[in-house]
């Protein structure tokens, strides 16, 4: 091949290869102008004042958001303790074990393991002998959602910390549960915390997990032993729907899902950035 | 750093007079230890308890249809006759539609990314497309269902049964009325879905080559193309086979989006075009009107198992592909 054919072939993968990375980017765009063009309109104060309410009776989302905030807060008060020390476990003691390995194996899977049979495990395992549908059984199916993300992340950043600091206060005789908690816990708090994040990020935008455990409920409800609303679910009710303002409304609901996760998203990523 | 060490040293000198002396402190390392353990064994039994359930649930399925379950293309509540056939299709195929259309714009943008992008557009660039992967499932089901379904309805469809229609074969994949979704709808929005995930570690991947390799392709005279084809991507290719399984992986599982779009028909059809289903969308669907105890739920619930498997296997020889080229 010619100097002159190599070039030319050359110039045309980059810009082929430049013209996809365009397409990824027109993508977002569409995607996040999507959602403004018509989530935007329908975005008024009655989407966080009143309930969900019948077609053509001007109803919200607020039992909806509230519902949500409320199995979000749960599923990481339930996985972030969880998480963080099966993820210490791996970076602490699971480096030569057997265990470790197997864990870590464990992990990936559950990482990457679709979310829908999350929630069919937890109907199986809490909704269906424990009488019904429940903002517990939501919870728990978000928290097994949660989990794996923060282990993951505890670990990777836990491994960034230097071997150096921990023999240091080892060898001042501290033990392991001082050297954790205020050695390396304290020196990885901002990987730590991205993890964190982006793990709320994940829980707040699925929906697959609460169709069979938290159901979904019209009514105000903060009882955790019941039916429990939720953003992702209302959405999803509502975009199926034939009736106009329902729609428009579930695009108001998208709009914010949306917006949220992707600020969660920067915001983990500036934090990391910062300290990082 | 330094205000942790200064940190350090404080601790550390308490820490000698509690850890030698006083057995409470270690009383309180075992319960750490324990701990530590307990939460690892956790994520273990984690995954064994989710897979014995769907084994568990769906077990009165494989005891009434036996392994035909697998093999059997009817799915019929009236009746009460299921078969998991098309829905082990339709998982299968739109997954491996989203791969085909991923896999040349991931190879693009990492190269983008690795070797093209100035250096000061690399990271907002790489950022964007990570963000892709951050929007909710959902999300892209709307897209799917009120954007891009009427723009396949309108302009991609048509044309493609009319041209490709006739051809003997191939023109079986482009029958049938042009309605918007299906398999081929499904795939391309699960295309995009997936993209982030190869992309990020094939980049991952070709940042991880020894400079050296690429210098002396370049010394001999290779243009960047050159070295990316022939130095940079021989050489990660075990990662990036195993990046590519994750993504097959991601998609096999995905619910809300294929909901919205394949239609949620559950007969066998072989265009791209007719309604079908995945285990995932069937499930999601067909749940709500499955009652407790009957067969349906059970069938549905072994579904769910059969999904497990096939991901399992997948996301296992993802991860072991992608460890293997790291040791190396």
């Amino acid at each position: 091949m010619s100097l002159a054919v190599r070039r030319a072939k050359d110039y045309t993968v980059k810009v082929v290869s430049t013209a996809f990375a365009v397409v990824a980017l027109f993508l977002l765009a569409w995607i996040l102008f999507t959602l403004v063009q018509k989530g935007l309109p329908a975005l008024n104060l009655n989407v966080f004042t009143r309930m969900t309410l019948p077609p053509g009776h001007e109803g919200g989302l607020l039992n909806a958001i509230v519902g949500s905030l409320i199995q979000i807060g749960l599923a990481m008060l339930i996985g972030t303790p969880i998480g963080l020390l099966a993820g210490t476990f791996l970076a602490e003691n699971g480096k030569t074990s057997k265990l470790g390995h197997i864990a870590r194996f464990v992990n990936d899977i559950l990482l990457s393991a679709p979310s829908i049979l999350v929630g069919l495990f937890v109907y199986a395992f809490l909704v269906n002998p424990f009488g019904g549908f429940s903002g517990w059984a939501g919870s728990v199916a978000l928290a097994i959602l949660v989990i794996p993300v923060i282990v993951r992340t505890t670990e990777d950043m836990l491994n960034l910390v230097p071997i150096g600091l921990r023999e240091a206060a080892y060898a001042l005789g501290a033990p392991q549960w001082k050297v954790v908690m205020m050695v390396t816990w304290r020196a990885a708090r901002a990987g730590i915390m991205t993890g964190i994040l982006l793990s709320i990020a994940r829980a707040a935008g699925e929906t697959a997990p609460l169709l069979f455990t938290s159901l979904g409920n019209n009514s105000w409800s903060t009882d955790l032993s019941r039916p429990m609303a939720s953003l992702p679910i209302a959405i999803y009710q509502y975009a199926g729907s034939p009736f106009d303002d329902w729609v428009a409304l579930a695009w108001a609901g998208a709009l914010l899902i949306t917006v949220s996760v992707l600020l969660l998203n920067i915001i983990s990523r500036l934090v990391l950035a910062k300290t990082g | 750093m330094s205000a942790t060490m200064t940190g350090l040293s404080g601790d550390g000198v308490q820490a000698v007079s509690i850890g030698a002396a006083k057995p409470v402190g270690r009383l309180a390392d075992r319960v750490f230890v324990g701990l530590l353990w307990g939460c690892g064994i956790f994520v273990l039994v984690l995954l064994g308890l989710i897979i014995a359930m769907l084994f568990h649930g769906g077990l009165p399925a494989f005891r009434a249809f036996g392994l035909d379950f697998l093999w059997t293309a009817t799915w019929n509540p009236v009746t009460e006759n299921f078969g998991a056939l098309v829905m082990i299709y339709g998982t299968i195929f739109s997954a491996i539609i989203a791969v085909v259309v991923a896999l040349p714009l991931s190879f693009g943008i990492a190269f983008f990314l690795t070797e093209i992008a100035p250096p000061v557009l690399r990271r907002p660039i790489g950022v964007a497309v990570q963000l892709l992967a951050a929007v909710p499932s959902i999300i892209y089901g709307m897209w799917g269902f009120f954007i891009i379904s009427p723009l396949m309805a309108a302009y991609v469809q048509p044309p493609l049964i009319e041209w490709l229609g006739p051809i003997p074969v191939i023109g079986d994949l482009f029958q049938g009325p042009a309605l918007g979704g299906g398999m081929l709808t499904a795939g391309l929005i699960m295309a995009v879905m997936i993209l982030p995930f190869i992309t990020a570690m094939f980049v991952e991947t070709l940042e991880s080559i020894p400079p050296m390799l690429k210098e002396s392709a370049y010394g001999v005279g290779a243009t960047t193309f050159e070295v990316y084809k022939n130095i940079s991507v021989p050489f990660g290719r075990t990662a990036m086979v195993g990046a590519i399984m994750l993504g097959l992986g991601r998609a096999l599982g995905e619910t809300m989006a294929v909901t919205f779009v394949i239609g949620n028909a559950t007969r066998l059809s072989a265009s791209l075009f007719a309604p079908g289903a995945t285990i995932a969308s069937t499930i999601a669907n067909e749940f709500p009107e499955a009652a407790q105890g009957t067969l349906k739920l059970d069938s549905l619930l072994a579904l769910g198992f059969i999904l497990f498997v096939i991901s399992f296997i997948v996301l296992a020889l993802s991860r072991y592909l992608v460890r293997s080229n790291l040791k190396s």
